[in-house]
């Protein structure tokens, strides 16, 4: 490929993480291009709900990590990026799901992490507008909400980076082809556009799943942390068929965004009602106030979610040149942050914050490819 | 020809009049305020784009479906 160097690194992809790889990298002294045609990804269609989760050691490495980022962004921030520390609840329905929220409560403590077990009477003082036969809770302190467009602008404003509005069609090492012809290499390519990521590089095993949001009118707040129900962790898990789980975000606008779904193998765009419908039953389920309100937007996004769950961050093992930063599933803009140091540690030959084997591409492209 | 109030302004419209039309009819045209203090009117008309939000009788509404009813009383400051 006859190409133009025009930066040390191009960042194709300009969603969080996206985002996020341009900024770390400039901040090491990178000239940065980054490439984005604007179709949209799951950065503006996601809750933007910053949280810690931890289903095995890996996950909760990199989200604790990426938190703490966070909350070191935060008094930099601007206010359009809607950012609050306020906090999850997991939601214990019964016994059995109490006894879950201390188990998690455990795992996180041993973390050093900021959480607490209410109890039944705790939970009502403390979210008044939830059903009044809840178990408990576990309150993680330390999560939190932002709005993940406009932490996109910020992260871009950058004099290491330029923005360009471009369509790429080909990946060749460390250069692309550009849908107007033009070609452009650079040090190192990173790739970071989600689940759209398969037209340009089709061995990376990446499939969609598909959810569903809805947000409301404005109403006098009466919900201050987002609320998830326990049973999240297992529906959000699930292998095969669409499920659907509690999950309420008090906007500071004073809208209500109202999640979630999950489904597997659509890529129609299309609101899929009975699947809306069983969600916001769910939502109702816990906070019975919710179905007197007003929604005036619903919406889908595709999350891309890896064979292990967990991302892709490192070099593509049979493409040199070739980096990437893709294959966060529902995690994205809380693990952007995190992601990115991971990513521009290896790329800049530094020693990474975290280990980095379990998110190390090899891992799922063991073969090499045709390409 | 039912009376409603606007933001207390009586005004009577012909019948079958949307709160929308009332709006136009009777004051600025809008419907409501955005957070940041801007007025908001009513775009679509056809009741999808939710920007005719709107208080009536304390329920809030949009204005472009709500056909106007005698005493009905219409908040676009709130």
């Amino acid at each position: 490929m006859n190409a133009r160097r025009c930066a040390d690194v191009i960042v194709v992809g300009a969603g969080i993480v996206g985002a996020a790889c341009a900024r770390a990298l400039a901040q090491r002294g990178l000239e940065v291009q980054v490439l984005d045609d604007y179709r949209g990804g799951a950065t503006a269609a996601g809750m933007g709900h910053l949280l810690v989760l931890d289903d095995n050691p890996a996950e909760l490495a990199l989200s604790a990590y990426s938190l703490q980022c966070w909350r070191d962004w935060a008094p930099r921030l601007p206010a359009g990026c809607a950012y609050r520390n306020n906090g999850t609840l997991w939601l214990a329905a019964d016994a059995e799901e109490l006894a879950l929220a201390a188990a998690k409560q455990q795992r996180l403590s041993t973390h050093g992490l900021d959480c607490e077990l209410l109890g039944a009477a705790a939970l009502r003082a403390a979210e008044p507008a939830l059903r009044a036969d809840l178990h408990g809770a576990l309150k993680v302190g330390g999560d939190g909400i932002v709005y993940a467009p406009n932490v996109v602008d910020w992260l871009l404003a950058h004099e290491h980076i330029r923005r360009c509005r471009a369509q790429v069609v080909e990946l060749d090492g460390a250069a692309v082809r550009l849908a107007d012809g033009r070609r452009l290499a650079a040090g190192a390519v990173v790739l970071a556009t989600g689940i759209d990521a398969g037209a340009l590089c089709p061995e990376l095993p990446l499939t969609p799943k598909k959810g569903q949001l809805l947000i409301t009118d404005r109403y006098p707040r009466e919900i201050r942390h987002t609320l998830v129900e326990l049973g999240y962790v297992k529906s959000a898990h699930q292998a095969t068929g669409p499920s659907v789980a509690c999950n309420i975000q008090p906007r500071p606008t004073g809208q209500l965004l109202i999640g979630s779904s999950r489904q597997f193998g659509s890529r129609d765009p299309g609101i899929d009602g009975t699947l809306l419908a069983r969600m916001l039953k769910r939502a109702v389920h816990y906070v019975p106030g919710l179905a007197t309100l007003n929604a005036i937007r619903c919406w889908s996004g595709l999350r891309a979610a890896s064979p292990d769950g967990q991302p892709l961050l490192g070099p593509h093992p049979h493409r040199p040149g070739l980096w990437l930063a893709l294959g966060h599933e529902g995690l994205g803009i809380t693990t952007a942050p995190g992601s990115a140091e991971l990513l521009a540690a290896q790329l800049c030959d530094e020693r990474p914050p975290l280990p980095v084997a379990p998110f190390l591409p090899q891992r799922l492209l063991p073969e090499a490819a045709d390409a | 020809m039912p009376e409603l109030y606007i933001d207390g302004q009586r005004i009577s419209v012909a019948a079958g009049t949307s709160v929308a039309a009332a709006l136009a009819l009777a004051g600025d045209g809008c419907s409501r305020s955005a957070l940041n203090g801007t007025r908001r009117a009513p775009l679509c008309g056809m009741g999808v784009c939710q920007e005719c939000r709107v208080s009536i009788d304390g329920q809030r509404r949009l204005a472009c479906q709500t056909p106007c009813r005698d005493g009905m009383r219409v908040e676009t400051r709130r």
